[in-house]
């Protein structure tokens, strides 16, 4: 398993992170190591193997359709990098 | 009084009813040791002000008879939990500004049982480590030796325990968060079932494997915070919906019979000699009491690393795809535009370990990987489960060494990301099949290192297996060691 | 029904993704309110804002609800279902994923029959699924940034898709319709397209009649009335058929519709990244839903329209147009039952009144009849005053007008406009006499075999009276005495 540059870049970009030439080059290195010791996962039969997503088996909780929450719009906002007439501030979004 | 630092919450409890001390005294002396050992860097933040205020209605509960069991008594929690009105940075630089508007509810569960907040412990950002070395806020000293490292994730709460900073504290545990730095530390971390302590207002690293738990001196202690941390909390999905529990009064039975079961394979290669050593001793301890030993086998459990390295950063990367600098945290200075704002936001709030660890899970769920990577170490995963379910035909307890070695030196092993992750290689099949487990103290090393001793029982048989412990510490002392510049 | 655009060669293929705010009190997975239009981000409560360490618990009317419309359909429910997280980035979506359902949905392969121009049509759902609603971004300048408004978001939704079985943007017309009128019937969305309770995405290829395999397909998104889904496809129909006779390709993209410019374009900013890496939600344990669950839900729901077309047709004696009007809508149909029950009114007549001069009066202001200024009490008197002769068909017209602009009640308005009807005989009679004693020659015409002469004495009887004379009673009385 061999994991380039343009790899990285690529799963950087997805993931919403920066990585210079320079870092790319370290991680690649690094994920290819990960990816190594990962790919033991693929020697071991798992055919008939239901996957786990949750470790015990319980059926999700549901709860009853009212409304317990309050404003607390001044709390959450107070702790908010830009706001302005109670709406979160970002760059210019184009559609 | 002398010595409060060194006291088990039980002996503080007696003390506090008593009259020895109150809960004000107690905060004080605790705070004050806190500053004085700040070089240990095991606290992030630290509001003296708002811990005697604490301290003084406790005072008054206790005054009035209306406390409980832990009523006055002091902790520290784990920075990854949130505390209303407080700092909660997760060790990330990320959320350095973050003051939580809530209460964690392991947070307000002890909260309401009269305990008093010390302040918040350093950690791995994110909880993303095994040294405390990937934090913003600088990394933790192990107080058994402080060119070595803590342990993490929970190295802040367990250096705070060991040197007597806290008498105890929260951690969380995702793939030995509260038991690989207890071992290195010499105190008691017990990782519940998975589903018995709220994961809500706890910041999610891995949200199926993610545990809150104690860290104490001792099995005893860590039951009695047990006992308050665990129930059903209809703010979280994967709670248990479970009667209150008592632990502390399953503590008093003999272990005679008990059925332990060895796992052949983790005491052969990569463990040090020195600790192996010091584990048979304990064998025989135990023997002495009455147990009997039975080779079992997990042998699905060679695979849990790499397992667990593909679920956990996969969980991890969605989950810490919240932190973008729009409703909280940190936002970049100067951007281009919003894609720009993302990624400078993201690139300069997370640390390398985190980054590293979002883009394998981002690469393991990313399209044409999935079925390879994340549904392959799913099906592993239960492969793993099954496992435990067999050997607990055969015996009672699973017993190990926590870690393959005691607390190794600060740097050590900060360049190769394998190396570090191997150190999770006993407590990380616990994690993934969701059974509780528990290290304590087993002795020191020749250097005078501490070494624990790892029990994983049965899901929700955390009664028998606080009990073994109990037992164990009732005739042993090796929980009583407290590294000597601290004393 | 919107007229039927052939595009002579060529075959169009058209599936719809229809998001259906489902009319919870609270959100799916918290307890914010899910009201409409309150001030920005004051209903974003905690876990909506995705703060770190917060949890979603599912709302169980949710599921009640997207059960309910499982069933309608006649669709195979997952007793099993799970909730998966679908990762991308954007403001609105304050998690970076949106919780929604990927391998198993709640709601499995089920169909929805539609009238076409050339008869019924059954067109196949292929699943509907619960996910969580975005917020909304604001574009209004804020020095140059784009404010986000979180109240929406975590709203419950029930995406509904169906397969490519439409033919022609009409046909999406039909089953757009059919569907809004379910989920109206069965009161799990307030239908309201507006506030975007109801909203339609298109995919859309096209390809030439005798090509076997599907054209490549584009999503035109943001289609939020029925006559823009109309007009969207026909211009991506256009807009692809354009492109590939002049020798292009199609491009399987995501397009904006513009319903300014009646146009779709492109959205570059969402082509970038489209691996949203679904996984199963780990906070989130499977849904399991008990057998017994969903036979209560089956016993409890609502006539449907069909069912509800067939008993109007049987009971109320309507013609198949009528029923079809008044079954499109279930507060059309609840009016209309309204209207009846307060009534003397014959059911027959009572149809032909609401789908004449209501059904006009609302088209003309572009009002539902959830909106009707005349409620169906007031309409049911109306009909009384008809039915008990008082009024005349036109002078009913003139009191539904009045009662329209809000003068008052039926009997008000009846007494301030003077419009009761002369029924009396006696009253009558002397009017008649007067106008025959008047007009001596056009009498001579009749009694010379002038039929049509008839008509004349009836206008004058009226004129004289102002309108007011009860026609049946003119008529009436003006044949006794002309055949005298």
């Amino acid at each position: 398993m061999t994991i380039s540059n343009e790899d990285v870049q690529k799963i950087a970009r997805l993931a919403r992170l920066e990585v210079s030439e320079e870092q790319a080059t370290k991680f690649s290195d690094e994920l290819e190591k990960i990816l190594h010791l990962v790919e033991k996962l693929k020697a071991c039969d798992t055919t008939s193997v239901e996957p786990m997503t949750h470790p015990f088996d319980a059926a999700l909780l549901l709860r009853e359709d009212a409304v317990t929450e309050v404003n607390q719009r001044d709390k959450f906002q107070a702790i908010a990098p830009a706001t302005q007439d109670g709406l979160y501030l970002v760059p210019k979004v184009l559609d | 009084m002398k010595n409060l630092h060194q006291k088990t919450l039980t002996e503080l409890q007696s003390c506090l009813s008593n009259g020895d001390c109150s809960s004000q005294e107690l905060a004080e002396h605790f705070l004050y040791r806190i500053e004085a050992n700040d070089q240990l860097n095991a606290f992030i933040t630290v509001d003296e002000q708002r811990t005697l205020e604490q301290a003084k209605q406790a005072d008054v509960a206790l005054k009035d008879n209306l406390g409980s069991a832990l009523t006055g008594i002091p902790l520290a929690h784990k920075d990854i939990f949130c505390t209303d009105g407080l700092l909660t940075t997760c060790g990330s630089k990320i959320l350095n500004n973050f003051i939580s508007p809530y209460d964690a509810t392991v947070v307000s569960r002890l909260s309401h049982a009269g305990m008093v907040t010390l302040g918040k412990t350093n950690m791995d950002e994110f909880a993303m480590g095994s040294s405390n070395e990937t934090s913003y806020y600088g990394v933790v000293s192990n107080p058994w030796n402080t060119n070595a490292v803590p342990g993490g994730s929970s190295g802040g709460s367990a250096a705070a325990v060991s040197a007597g900073l806290a008498p105890a504290a929260t951690g969380t545990d995702t793939g030995g968060s509260i038991r690989q730095p207890a071992a290195f530390c010499g105190i008691t971390g017990v990782k519940p079932s998975y589903g018995r302590v709220s994961r809500y207002g706890m910041i999610a690293f891995a949200s199926s494997l993610d545990q809150a738990g104690p860290m104490a001196r001792t099995a005893e202690d860590a039951a009695l915070l047990l006992d308050v941390m665990c129930g059903f909390d209809e703010h979280d999905s994967t709670s248990l919906r479970q009667d209150p529990v008592n632990f502390s009064a399953q503590l008093d039975k003999s272990i005679e019979g008990l059925k332990i079961g060895l796992p052949k394979s983790f005491f052969s290669q990569g463990l040090d000699a020195e600790v192996g050593d010091v584990i048979d001793t304990s064998i025989k301890t135990l023997e002495k009491m009455g147990a009997t030993i039975v080779d079992i086998n997990l042998p699905s459990s060679e695979l849990a690393v790499p397992c667990y390295y593909v679920l956990a950063p996969a969980e991890a990367s969605s989950n810490l795809s919240r932190f973008d600098g729009v409703r909280f945290g940190h936002r970049a200075k100067e951007y281009d535009d919003l894609g720009d704002m993302y990624q400078k936001s993201r690139s300069e709030g997370f640390g390398d370990e985190v980054k590293r660890r979002i883009m394998i899970g981002t690469y393991a769920l990313s399209s044409g990987y999935y079925d390879a990577y994340y549904s392959k170490a799913q099906k592993l995963r239960r492969l793993i489960s099954n496992d435990f379910d067999l050997a607990f035909k055969q015996c009672d307890i699973i017993l190990s060494p926590t870690t393959p070695s005691v607390a190794f030196d600060k740097n050590a092993k900060t360049d190769d990301p394998i190396a570090m992750y191997l150190n999770d290689i006993y407590t990380i099949p616990a994690n993934l099949a969701g059974l509780p487990a528990i290290s304590l103290p087993a002795g020191l090393n020749p250097q005078g290192m501490p070494i624990g001793l790892h029990l994983v029982a049965p899901y929700l048989e955390e009664g028998r297996m606080l009990n073994i412990a109990h037992q164990f510490q009732l005739n042993t002392d090796f929980h009583r060691a407290f590294p000597e510049n601290y004393a | 029904m919107g007229s039927v655009i052939n595009y002579p060669g060529w075959e169009v293929v058209i599936g719809l993704e229809v998001h259906t705010q489902l009319k919870t009190k609270s959100k799916i997975f918290s307890g914010a309110s899910t009201e409409f239009g309150l001030e920005p981000n004051t209903q974003a409560s905690s876990v909506d804002l995705g703060l770190p360490g917060v949890l979603p618990v599912a709302n169980l009317e949710a599921a009640r609800m997207a059960v309910k419309f499982g069933l309608a359909i006649d669709a195979h429910i997952n007793r099993t279902n799970v909730f998966a997280r679908k990762n991308y980035f954007y403001p609105d979506l304050p998690k970076g994923y949106q919780i929604s359902q990927m391998d198993l949905p709640i709601v499995g392969e089920g169909k929805l029959t539609i009238s076409t121009a050339n008869g019924e049509k059954v067109i196949g759902i292929t699943r509907a699924h619960l996910e969580e609603d975005a917020g909304k971004s604001l574009h209004e300048d804020f020095q140059g940034m784009t404010g986000i408004d979180l109240n929406r978001a975590g709203t419950p939704l029930l995406e509904i898709v169906s397969e490519p079985d439409m033919r022609s943007a009409a046909e999406a017309v039909a089953y757009l319709r059919k569907l809004h009128s379910l989920v109206t019937y069965l009161e799990i969305c307030d239908g309201n397209m507006q506030e975007g309770s109801f909203r339609c995405d298109a995919n859309v290829s096209v390809r030439p009649v005798d090509q076997k395999e599907l054209g490549t397909r584009t999503e035109s998104k943001n289609i939020n009335s029925f006559r823009f889904v109309e007009r969207a496809i026909d211009y991506e129909i256009e807009r692809q058929i354009d492109l590939i006779e002049d020798g292009g390709t199609v491009v399987q993209e995501t397009r904006l519709y513009d319903p300014d410019k009646h146009e779709t374009r492109s959205m570059r900013s969402k082509e970038e990244a489209h691996d949203y890496r679904y996984f199963p939600d780990p906070d989130l344990p499977p849904m399991i839903l008990e057998k017994s669950f969903i036979d209560n839900i089956r016993q409890s729901l609502p006539e449907l329209p069909e069912a509800k077309f067939i008993r109007f047709v049987e009971d109320y004696k309507l013609n198949e147009e009528d029923a079809t009007l008044l079954t499109s809508t279930r507060p059309i149909a609840d009016y209309y039952e309204q209207v009846v029950n307060l009534s003397e009114a014959d059911a027959k007549v009572t149809a032909n009144w609401i789908t004449g001069e209501l059904f006009a009066a609302l088209n003309n202001n572009d009002l539902e009849i959830q909106q009707s200024p005349v409620s169906a009490e007031q309409f049911a008197a109306l009909l009384n005053r008809v039915a008990d002769n008082t009024l005349s068909g036109k002078m009913a017209k003139q009191v539904f007008t009045a009662l329209w602009k809000k003068e008052g009640q039926v009997d008000d308005i009846i007494e301030k406009q003077g419009l009761k009807q002369i029924t009396d005989s006696g009253t009558i009679e002397s009017i008649v006499d007067e106008v025959l004693t008047r007009c001596t020659e056009q009498v001579q015409q009749h009694k010379d075999g002038n039929e049509k002469v008839f008509g004349f004495f009836v206008g004058q009887v009226m004129q004289a009276s102002k309108g007011k004379a009860n026609p049946g009673k003119v008529n009436q009385l003006l044949k006794t005495k002309l055949n005298q």
